[in-house]
């Protein structure tokens, strides 16, 4: 019987005569009720908090680390201070940021980018999602206390090619989201020294890019914007960021000469060659956190 | 017909030839009990009692409809605001932008705060404007009036009680302190980990986004919470476990917006502590109990209403402190 449940007409108890009185002892069944009443209490102790520490495990079976929005904290940190409100999600005119579900644990509602979907762009041109964050998770200017680490910092603000005659032509980012890597060189068609003719992905891609010639303020689906090159460079062609990738002739092991894209330090790691990549799987990845080894 | 009937029908005829009616020479039991009853009780009180039953048959549910209108347009004002892009409430329950101006939830910000460590101008400014937005409409009123999961919970328990009804289930009650602890308890964990632990598991934020942005796993989570109420504990949730609820009703212990117990018309009948999501905050109207003509009702009441629209003697109603004495 719940307490709402009971008469309403009980009576104040009978006011308390002077001197300490023991208490009766409860009957066996109200002692019962009471025991039961504790256990249950301890069982939703248990089954809540069990609920709130499993969000420990994905962080102890830390799989692939997430490639997060520009701007965002250290990991440890951007989980801490990311609010979950998903304001970034809403600004993106790509809408490259995600929010993570249950499997991330404490990671929940926490925005990610799946660079191979849809990267990131910059089509927004000033870092919208910085913009909107209200904590400060996505940040361009790290508060003091919060440790740099070694090689993730820009040696220059990145300019963005799209605005390089603008009167601000850099996005306003002091440190990167990862470095891109070329991680299956044997499928890249640019080392096999092929060209590429159609679309990038496929039909079916959804991803979206924003392409100067076509719109300076649109972006539309990759699928509308079908390439034709002699010699793969798409990687090269539609990198945002100034001088981040170019494709340059290196020695293989062998001796050889051949052609192949190298990415330089200013990449910031927006996963553009990543999303862009034609080869089934991407012959470059971001690899996010990544810092810059010289 | 008996005989008292058929002397009174000859009476009547007699009357018709023009004797003058008299007092009747015997009266059938039945109707000697109703005169009695009649000669002790006024006319006023039979008329209250009447109009009583009456005010018990009629179910109103005024104030539980402008809720729910409240919270659902709420609500879809995020969905709708992402969803067409009109950039009129951005965001999600745990942070948003209202036009531009920041709103942040005061038990997210609090995580965010404990778990990080450090504090941005533009956290304190949304978290003190929905600090002051709730000091002045009543604390928890977030809780029925905004969040949600309430919304859901308050469906699962009607499920809950009619199962009740059937006797197919029985309301296991939770010890209430279980709330205190576990506000204490995610506060010292998000200090103690450095992650933001509670919104892992927030019912109130899973919602929200799950509204906004499309449904995930995380829904799970609530399923399970749902199904829990429904079979074991009623509201096991908003009652026993919410950090959330706690901290805006907290908040709400000096906000004018409230529910006043009249105790004068009461006729102590306890139908309001039955809808109750706080039935301790109602105490003062066991019959005995109200320790003065007009008792406001404490800050862990949700300001829904439920007791509002069934009480059938107007003893509970809502209330602006100071207002009525300004008007």
């Amino acid at each position: 019987m719940s307490e709402a449940d009971k008469p309403d007409d009980e009576q104040l108890p009978p006011a308390k005569p002077a001197g300490k009185v023991k208490p009766p002892p409860l009957s066996l069944s109200k002692r019962q009720a009471l025991r039961r009443k504790f256990l249950r209490t301890v069982l939703l102790t248990g089954g809540v908090l069990g609920a709130a520490l499993s969000g420990y495990l994905p962080m102890v079976y830390a799989r692939r680390q997430r490639l997060r929005p520009p701007g965002a904290l250290e990991e440890k940190d951007f989980l801490a201070s990311c609010i979950k409100c998903g304001q970034c999600v809403q600004v993106c005119p790509v809408q490259a940021i995600k929010l993570a579900d249950l499997v991330d644990g404490f990671g929940v509602g926490v925005p990610y980018i799946d660079a191979r979907d849809q990267a990131c762009d910059f089509s927004c041109d000033a870092v919208q999602c910085i913009l909107a964050c209200p904590t400060g998770a996505l940040t361009y200017a790290k508060p003091a206390f919060l440790p740099v680490r070694q090689g993730t910092q820009l040696a220059a603000k990145p300019i963005l090619l799209a605005k390089e005659k603008d009167a601000e032509p850099t996005l306003n980012l002091k440190e990167r989201m990862g470095v891109a890597r070329l991680t299956r060189p044997e499928l890249c068609l640019a080392i096999k020294g092929k060209g590429f003719k159609g679309q990038a992905r496929g039909a079916d891609f959804k991803g979206q890019m924003r392409y100067m010639q076509v719109d300076r303020w649109k972006p539309i689906p990759i699928a509308e914007h079908p390439y034709d090159v002699a010699e793969c460079d798409l990687c090269v062609r539609e990198c945002p960021v100034k001088g981040a990738i170019s494709i340059e002739t290196v020695y293989a092991p062998d001796g050889t000469q051949r052609k192949s894209p190298v990415v330089h330090e200013p990449c910031v790691g927006c996963g553009v060659c990543e999303m862009i990549c034609p080869t089934e799987r991407a012959s470059i990845e971001i690899v996010p956190r990544e810092v810059w080894r010289t | 017909m008996n005989t008292i009937l058929k002397r009174r029908f000859l009476e009547q005829i007699l009357a018709m030839f023009g004797r003058e009616p008299k007092k009747p020479v015997q009266i059938s039991a039945p109707a000697q009990e109703i005169h009695l009853y009649k000669r002790t009780t006024n006319k006023e009180k039979l008329q209250a009692a009447a109009a009583h039953a009456e005010a018990h048959m009629s179910t109103s549910h005024k104030w539980r409809n402008r809720r729910w209108a409240v919270l659902i347009a709420a609500n879809l004002l995020f969905v709708v605001s992402f969803y067409f892009d009109i950039q009129i409430l951005e965001g999600a329950l745990t942070g948003s932008r209202f036009i531009g101006f920041h709103l942040i939830d005061l038990n997210s910000a609090l995580q965010v705060m404990l778990a990080h460590k450090h504090i941005i101008t533009n956290l304190v400014i949304g978290t003190a404007t929905v600090f002051v937005f709730w000091l002045i409409f009543g604390g928890r009123s977030f809780c029925s009036w905004v969040c949600p999961y309430h919304l859901l919970a308050e469906w699962a328990e009607k499920v809950h009680l009619w199962l009740v009804k059937k006797k197919l289930v029985v309301d296991q009650p939770i010890d209430r302190r279980l709330r205190t602890v576990f506000w204490l308890v995610f506060a010292l964990l998000a200090i103690a980990t450095g992650y933001t632990v509670y919104e892992a598991i927030s019912p109130t934020g899973i919602v929200s986004r799950a509204l906004i942005y499309g449904p995930g796993l995380a829904l799970l989570w609530v399923l399970a919470m749902l199904v829990f109420e429904v079979f074991f504990v009623r509201r096991a949730w908003c009652r026993y476990a919410c950090p959330i609820g706690l901290t805006y009703g907290v908040v709400g212990i000096f906000s004018p917006v409230r529910i006043k117990y009249t105790l004068e018309g009461c006729f102590h009948e306890g139908n309001c502590r039955k809808v109750c999501l706080v039935p301790h905050v109602l105490d003062t109207v066991i019959k005995g109990r109200a320790v003065h003509t007009e008792v406001p009702i404490g800050p862990d009441c949700t300001r829904c209403g439920l007791c509002v629209d069934v009480c059938p003697t107007g003893s509970l109603t809502y209330d602006v402190k100071g207002l009525s004495k300004l008007l």
